[in-house]
C-alpha cells in the first residue's frame, strides 16, 4: 500500500507543488509505514521527488498526454492509483488539478476534500483541517470512505526536505485518448517571462491608494527587484486601471505566497479573504485606520510615492550585498 | 438553448463568521443571504444567452426553504422558473448526487452553468462530480463562452499564468467565474422583474436518498494574527532586516 500524489509537470519539469505535496505524503506515510509514489506526465527531472521523500515515480512518456485534459488525466491518477494499491491520492491547487479534482474522486468513487492545510490528525479516523467560509474559518472534515482523495493548498505544508532512494518507472496506463477530440484545443495564451500570479512566492499588490493607473510603474519595478508577481484590488480592477487577471480577493484569484505586499489598499474583508492565507503580509499605507494594519505582519505607515521608491533603493543595495 | 442554472445561496461577502452549538455549526444569526458571487457571473450569460437564442433559464437548488429568498432574486433577474431540491444538504456529493439524479430525470438542457466555487465552503467540486457522474462534458473556471455553428460553443478557461479557448459540442456542463461576463454587465433584480418573480414557479421536490462522503465534525476560526511589527517609513533598513531575517522571505 502506497499513498500516491500527483506530480504536476510544469514546463516538462517538476512542479513546485509536487514537492510540497511529496513533503506532506511523506509525513503522513511516516506515520502509517506507508511508501510514497508520485505520478506525473512527461517529468524530465523526476528524480528530484526523491529529496522529498518520494520512492517511486510513474511517469508517462506518452506524448499524446502531454497537454492537460482534466478526463484524460484522471484516467491517469486513477490507473496509478490502481497500480500500486493507493487508497490515499493527493493533488494540488493549480487551476489544472482544481478542474480535474471532482472528475477523478468520481472516477476512484473516494471520498474527496480540498482546500486541505493539514495531515490527518491521527491514522484511525482520518480527519484534516480544510479552509472554508473563504479563509474565515476552518472545517475539520472526516472522510467516511475507504478511498480518499485530498487537495492540498498551496503553501500549507511547506518543503521538507527527506532524502530517500528512488526509482523512476514509466507508466503507460490505457487511457481513452477520444477525450482531446470531444475538448478540442483553439488556442492558449500564457504570459511568458512573467511570473504567475499563482505561483509567485512574493506577490506585489497595490490599490485605489496608487491614484491613477499611470502610477504603477514604481509597483513593477518592486516587484521586478524581487522577483515578485503584480497583482491589484478589485477596485482597480473594476476600474480598468490594471487587468482582471491580476485581482486578487474572494472574487478574484485566491492566493498564498511567501510574503504579500499591499500598497494603498485599505484591507476590505472581501481582499483579505483573498489573500489572509499567504505567510507574511507588509501593508503600506497613509492611513495609519486602514484595516489591513491589523492583518498584516508588517507595516509601514507612510505615503506609497515617497515609501515604495525608497524601498526600491534599499532593496536593490540590499540585492547588490 | 435550454440553459439549466445551478445556484448556491451563500452569506453575504461581508459576513463576519461564526461558530455555535459548540463549534459544530455554522451561526446563521445576523447573516445575510445572496446568490453566490461566482455564480453571478453564470445568471447574467444565461440572461444573454436566452435573449439571443431564445429557450428557456431554469434555476436548480438543492437547499432548504430558507433559501427561496434568494432563489426568487434569481428568478426576478431573469430565469423562466426554480426548482428547488428539498434537503439540507450533507456534503458535496450528497448535492451533487441530487443534481445529476434530476439531470437523468430531464436530459434535454443544452448548456448547465454553475459557478467554480461557492463561497460557503468552498469546495469547488459539486458541477464536476455532477458531470462525471452523468457523463456530461465539462470545463472549470471558465472565463468567456461564445455560441458557435452546429451545436458547438467556444470556452475559454483561465490556466495558470493564462488562458485556454476549447472547442465543444453541447450539452456541457461550466464552472464559471469572473470574467464569464463583465462585472458591469452583472444583473440586479428590478421592480418589474421583483414582481414577475413572484408569479413565477418555485416547484419544490424531495431528494433522493444518497450517502455523503464527508463529515464536518467541528469549525474553528483561523488562529488570530500576532500583532503587527509597524516600521517606521525612514527606517526602511529595518524593514529588509525583518523581512531578511525574520520572515526569511527576501
Amino acid at each position: 500500500m502506497s499513498i500516491l500524489i500527483y506530480a504536476e509537470s510544469q514546463n516538462g519539469k517538476v512542479a513546485k507543488s509536487a514537492k510540497e505535496l511529496a513533503s506532506y505524503a511523506k509525513a503522513y506515510g511516516d506515520k502509517t509505514g506507508q511508501d510514497v509514489v508520485a505520478v506525473g506526465i512527461g517529468l524530465a527531472n523526476a528524480e528530484e521527488l526523491f529529496n522529498h521523500g518520494v520512492n517511486k515515480v510513474l511517469n508517462v512518456e506518452n506524448e499524446a498526454l502531454k497537454v492537460f485534459n482534466a478526463f484524460a488525466y484522471a484516467d491517469v491518477v486513477k490507473a496509478a492509483a490502481e497500480q500500486v494499491g493507493a487508497d490515499l491520492v493527493i493533488i494540488n491547487d493549480s487551476n489544472d488539478a482544481v478542474y480535474m479534482g471532482p472528475v477523478l474522486a468520481e472516477k476512484l468513487d473516494a471520498g474527496y476534500v480540498s482546500q486541505v492545510i493539514s495531515l490527518p490528525e491521527d491514522t484511525d479516523d482520518f480527519v484534516v483541517k480544510r479552509k472554508v467560509f473563504s479563509n474565515k474559518g476552518i472545517a475539520y472534515t472526516a472522510v467516511l470512505t475507504g478511498k480518499k482523495l485530498l487537495r492540498l493548498s498551496k503553501n500549507a505544508f511547506g518543503l521538507v526536505e527527506n532524502p530517500v532512494s528512488g526509482v523512476i518507472e514509466s507508466f503507460a496506463p490505457e487511457v481513452d485518448l477520444s477525450v482531446y477530440d470531444a475538448y478540442k484545443i483553439v488556442s492558449v495564451e500564457k504570459a511568458t517571462g512573467k511570473i504567475s500570479l499563482t505561483d509567485a512566492d512574493i506577490v506585489v499588490s497595490a490599490g485605489r491608494g496608487m491614484k491613477g493607473p499611470e502610477n504603477w510603474g514604481m509597483i513593477e519595478e518592486l516587484a521586478e527587484v524581487l522577483g515578485a508577481a503584480t497583482a491589484c484590488s478589485k477596485p482597480v480592477a473594476d476600474l480598468g486601471w490594471r487587468p482582471h487577471q491580476e485581482h486578487v480577493g474572494q472574487t478574484g484569484k485566491q492566493v498564498a505566497p511567501n510574503l504579500y505586499i499591499a500598497v494603498g489598499i485599505s484591507g476590505a474583508i472581501q481582499h483579505l479573504a483573498g489573500v489572509n492565507s499567504s505567510k507574511n503580509m507588509l501593508v503600506i499605507n497613509n492611513d495609519p485606520e486602514a484595516p489591513f494594519f491589523k492583518a498584516a505582519d508588517y507595516g509601514v505607515v507612510g505615503d506609497a510615492f515617497e515609501v515604495v521608491p525608497k524601498l526600491i533603493e534599499k532593496l536593490k543595495a540590499f540585492k547588490n550585498q | 438553448m435550454k440553459i439549466l442554472f445551478l445556484m448556491s445561496s451563500v452569506p453575504d461577502t461581508t459576513s463576519k463568521i461564526n461558530f455555535t452549538e459548540n463549534n459544530t455549526k455554522f451561526d446563521e444569526s445576523g447573516i445575510q443571504y445572496v446568490i453566490n458571487p461566482h455564480d453571478e457571473f453564470g445568471l447574467t450569460k444565461a440572461m444573454q444567452l436566452k435573449e439571443k437564442f431564445g429557450g428557456e433559464v431554469v434555476v436548480l437548488h438543492v437547499g432548504t426553504a430558507k433559501s427561496d429568498a434568494v432563489i426568487r432574486k434569481v428568478l426576478a433577474i431573469g430565469a423562466d422558473r426554480a426548482v428547488r431540491i428539498d434537503a439540507d444538504p450533507q456534503d458535496s456529493y450528497y448535492t451533487a448526487v441530487q443534481i445529476a439524479d434530476y439531470l437523468n430525470k430531464h436530459n434535454d438542457f443544452d448548456l448547465i452553468i454553475a459557478g467554480k466555487e461557492s463561497l460557503d465552503y468552498n469546495g469547488g467540486m459539486v458541477h464536476g462530480l455532477v458531470a462525471a457522474m452523468s457523463g456530461l462534458k465539462f470545463v472549470n473556471a471558465v472565463i468567456g463562452l461564445d455560441v458557435l455553428e452546429d451545436g458547438k460553443v467556444s470556452v475559454a478557461r483561465e490556466i495558470d499564468g493564462g488562458k485556454e479557448v476549447l472547442e465543444i459540442t453541447l450539452p456541457l456542463i461550466i464552472g464559471g467565474q469572473k470574467g464569464l461576463v463583465k462585472e458591469e454587465e452583472l444583473r440586479i433584480p428590478n421592480m418589474r422583474g421583483i414582481m414577475m418573480a413572484r408569479k413565477k414557479p418555485l416547484e419544490v421536490i424531495p431528494a433522493i436518498e444518497a450517502p455523503a462522503k464527508t463529515k464536518i465534525e467541528k469549525f474553528e476560526k483561523p488562529a488570530p494574527k500576532g500583532s503587527i511589527k509597524l516600521v517606521d517609513k525612514d527606517n526602511l533598513d529595518e524593514l529588509i532586516d525583518l523581512l531578511h531575517n525574520e520572515a526569511k522571505v527576501i
